[in-house]
C-alpha cells in the first residue's frame, strides 16, 4: 500500500526538527459557521494533521469537556451527513490530513461503506474509533479499506507488547497513543517532568509499529513537548483547544503558542 | 460463533483501554468461577446470606379467577429485595479472589447500587457507586441504605443524568482505575465477558424454578414470563429451561405510557434497532443517525433504551417471545398482587405480572404459568399511591 498522507505530513514535521501538530475540535464547536473559520485557521496555522469530532450522545472514551462540546454540537443539529457535505464542499482546500474522530454507532447507522466512500470522497483520509478495539475491528477495517481510508489505531499505557504487535501488523496513518489511564482532559500526566510509565509506553509503541506514534490526552503546555522529543513524532490537543476557545481565544492563536 | 457474541449480537465495543481489565476478567470467569472453592464459597454466601432457595409461590386466588395455574418466583424474598444481590455476591467474591480491593457500580432505580454496597460491606471491598443526578434525587432512599453500608456514591452531571450516563461514567472510571477495582456490571448486557458473566450468576432462578415446579407441580412450566430492562432476571429465569423447547419464554419490556411519541423502554418489542452502545451490539431505542434517544418507564429498573445481548439473539431466533405492557397495566397488577394474594412486587416485576394477567385468556386452560417475582414493592409505594390517588 503506498504511504497514507496522514503518515507523511507527520514525517515531513520530523523532517523539519519538529513533532507534528494535531489539533482537536468537535464538528460544529463552538458553532456551525465559526467551526469552518477555526478549521481554516488551523489549517493556515500549520496544523499538520486536523482531527474533526464525530459527536455522539454516549461518548464513553472522552472527559467533561470534550463531552460536553460535543453534546452542544449535537443540540445545533450536528450529525455525519453534515459533517461530510460540509467536507465535500472543501475538498482540496486543507493542507492538513483530515481525521474524522468518534464512536461506532453513528458510523454504523450511516453504513460501514457508504461512509467509508463519502468519508473518502470528502477528502478524509483517516478515522479513530474509540470504542472499536482490535477484536471488532475486521469488519471496519474491510469497509474502509477498498477507500484507502485509514483506520488509526488507538492504545495505551496498559497495553502490552502482544497486543501492540496486533495493532501494529494492520495499522494505517498513525498508531494514537494515550498517554494517561483516564479520560481526555481530566488529568495532567506530566505536568512535571514525564513520568517513567509513559516513558516506557511510548519506547515499546515506538518500537512496535512502523507507522508514526502521535500522543494525546493530558497536554496542557508547550513545555510538555520538550520531554517528548525523541520518544515520539506527533501530539495531539483536544480538551486544551476547546478550553482556549471557550476563554475567548481562536485557533490561530491557540496554534501560536505550541508551535 | 465469535468469541463473546450470541448470533450477531454482544461483542466488546470498548476503547482498547478497558480490553486488559476485561480480558483479565474472562480469564478469571475461566479459571475461578468453575472451581470448586469457588462454587462452594458462592453456594455458602447464597444460602446463609442471600437466602436462597427463594420459594415459588402457588397464587391460589388469582389462578382460580384465571383459569390458569399462575406460580411466581419470588426473587423479592432474596436479601436486599431482588435478584440483584445474586449477581453482586457472585461479582464480589470474584474480584476478591482476583484480589481487587474497591467494586465500582452504576444503578438508575438503586437497587443494583444497593446489592453491590451491601455485597462489598459483606466482604470487606470497598464501592464506589455511580448514580445520575435525576436518579439520586428521586431514588433517594436508595442512595441513603447504600451510604449506610459504607458506599460512595458519585452524582452523574452529564447526558440525560440517568441509567446510561452512569454506566458511561462508570465506564471511564474503570479505565483510570482498573488495577485495583473491579467493575460490578448490574445486569446482563455490556461488553463480554459481562453478559455471560451476569447470566452464569443469574442462572439460579431457573435451576431453582425449573425443579420446584417438578418437585410441586410434577411438570415443566407452559410459560415462563419475566421483565426485562437490561434483561438479568429474565436471562435468569429463561436459562435452564432453553432447551425445553415446549416452555414458552416471554420477556415483558416497558411500553412506558405507551402514547405515540412518549418515550418507553422497549427496544425489543417497539421501534428498536441494531446499534453499538456500552460495549454491545444489540437491539436500541436511538434516531436514525445513531444517537441513543432516552428510555421512560413507571418502574425505574426497566428505564434503559438498550437491552443485553442474548435477549436480542432469542427474539431474533425465536425462542423466546417480547411484549410489552403500559405503565397503567403494570400498576394493576401490582394492587391485583398485593390485594388477592397478599404480595407486593416490585413495579419492574408487575409489568411481567400484567402481560400474564392480561393474556391468562389466550393460554390452554390449566396452563402452568411462572412469573419470576424479580423484587419486591416497597421501594415504589410513592409512585402507586400517587397513581391510585389520581386514579380515585
Amino acid at each position: 500500500m503506498s504511504t497514507n498522507i496522514l503518515t507523511q505530513r507527520i514525517r515531513e514535521a520530523r523532517a523539519k526538527g519538529r513533532l507534528g501538530l494535531i489539533p482537536f475540535l468537535p464538528a460544529g464547536y463552538p458553532d456551525k459557521n465559526r467551526f469552518w473559520t477555526e478549521i481554516d485557521q488551523l489549517d493556515e496555522a500549520g496544523a499538520d494533521i486536523i482531527e474533526i469530532g464525530m459527536p455522539f450522545s454516549d461518548p464513553v472514551a472522552d472527559g467533561p469537556v470534550v463531552e460536553h462540546a460535543s453534546l452542544k454540537c449535537l443540540e445545533s443539529g450536528v450529525n455525519l451527513s453534515w459533517i461530510l457535505k460540509e467536507l465535500a464542499a472543501r475538498k482540496g482546500r486543507y493542507k492538513a490530513g483530515l481525521v474524522l474522530m468518534g464512536y461506532l454507532n453513528p458510523v454504523l447507522q450511516y453504513g460501514l461503506e457508504r461512509f467509508g466512500r463519502d468519508a473518502s470522497s470528502a477528502g478524509v483520509h483517516g478515522v479513530i474509533l474509540a470504542d472499536v478495539p482490535f477484536e471488532e475491528s475486521a469488519p471496519v477495517r474491510a469497509a474502509f479499506d477498498p477507500f484507502g481510508l485509514a483506520l488509526i489505531p488507538l492504545v495505551g499505557l496498559n497495553t502490552l507488547p502482544e497486543r501492540m504487535a496486533l495493532y501494529a501488523k494492520d495499522g494505517q496513518g498513525f498508531a494514537y497513543f494515550v498517554s494517561v489511564l483516564g479520560t481526555t482532559g481530566v488529568r495532567s500526566a506530566f505536568d512535571t517532568g514525564l513520568p517513567e510509565s509513559i516513558r516506557a509506553g511510548l519506547t515499546a509503541a515506538k518500537a512496535a509499529f512502523d507507522i508514526p506514534v502521535a500522543l494525546g490526552f493530558g497536554l496542557k503546555h508547550p513545555d510538555q513537548l520538550k520531554a517528548l522529543d525523541g520518544l515520539v513524532d506527533a501530539a495531539v490537543f483536544g480538551s486544551a483547544l476547546i478550553r482556549h476557545i471557550d476563554a475567548g481565544g481562536d485557533s490561530t492563536g491557540f496554534m501560536q503558542v505550541w508551535k | 460463533m465469535k468469541k463473546g457474541y450470541f448470533g450477531i449480537f454482544g461483542g466488546q465495543f470498548v476503547p482498547e483501554l478497558l480490553m486488559p481489565p476485561l480480558l483479565e476478567l474472562e480469564e478469571a470467569m475461566a479459571r475461578i468461577l468453575p472451581s470448586r472453592e469457588f462454587q462452594d464459597e458462592l453456594a455458602s454466601e447464597l444460602a446463609h446470606f442471600v437466602g436462597r432457595p427463594t420459594a415459588l409461590t402457588f397464587c391460589p386466588n388469582l389462578s382460580a379467577k384465571l383459569g390458569v395455574r399462575l406460580w411466581l418466583k419470588r426473587e423479592d424474598l432474596a436479601h436486599g429485595g431482588a435478584h440483584k444481590v445474586n449477581n453482586t455476591i457472585g461479582q464480589a467474591l470474584l474480584a476478591k479472589k482476583l484480589g481487587k480491593k474497591r467494586l465500582l457500580a452504576e444503578t438508575g432505580a438503586g437497587q443494583h447500587g444497593v446489592a453491590s454496597a451491601l455485597a462489598a460491606a459483606r466482604l470487606g471491598l470497598s464501592c464506589t457507586i455511580y448514580m445520575g443526578a435525576t436518579d439520586v434525587e428521586r431514588q433517594s432512599l436508595n442512595v441513603r441504605r447504600m451510604k449506610l453500608f459504607g458506599a460512595e456514591v458519585v452524582t452523574v452531571d452529564s447526558g440525560t443524568k440517568t441509567l446510561k450516563d452512569a454506566i458511561n461514567a462508570a465506564m471511564r472510571a474503570w479505565i483510570a482505575e482498573q488495577e485495583t477495582t473491579h467493575y460490578c456490571f448490574g445486569t446482563a448486557a455490556g461488553p463480554h465477558p459481562f453478559p455471560l458473566l451476569v447470566r452464569e450468576l443469574q442462572a439460579c432462578i431457573s435451576r431453582e424454578a425449573r425443579a420446584q415446579m417438578l418437585a410441586q407441580a410434577g411438570a415443566l412450566p407452559d410459560y415462563v414470563v419475566a421483565c426485562v430492562g437490561g434483561g438479568s432476571n429474565a436471562i435468569g429465569a429463561f436459562h435452564e429451561f432453553v432447551p425445553d423447547a415446549q416452555v414458552a419464554l416471554v420477556g415483558v419490556e416497558a411500553a412506558g405510557s405507551g402514547k405515540p411519541g412518549d418515550w418507553h423502554s422497549a427496544p425489543l418489542s417497539k421501534e428498536g434497532s441494531p446499534g453499538v452502545l456500552h460495549g454491545m451490539h444489540t437491539q436500541l431505542i436511538q434516531t436514525p443517525e445513531g444517537q441513543i434517544l432516552p428510555s421512560h418507564s413507571i418502574a425505574p429498573g426497566l428505564d434503559y433504551p438498550g437491552v443485553g445481548p442474548e435477549h436480542a439473539a432469542y427474539q431474533a431466533s425465536g425462542r423466546a417471545r417480547y411484549v410489552s405492557v403500559t405503565d397503567d397495566v403494570a400498576l394493576d397488577a401490582f394492587v391485583t398482587l398485593s390485594r388477592f394474594e397478599g404480595i407486593m412486587p416490585a413495579l419492574e416485576s408487575s409489568h411481567a405480572l400484567g402481560w400474564a394477567l392480561a393474556n391468562a385468556k389466550d393460554m390452554k386452560p390449566g396452563s402452568n404459568v411462572v412469573v419470576c417475582l424479580s423484587g419486591r414493592g416497597d421501594k415504589d409505594l410513592d409512585i402507586v399511591n400517587d397513581y391510585l390517588a389520581k386514579k380515585a
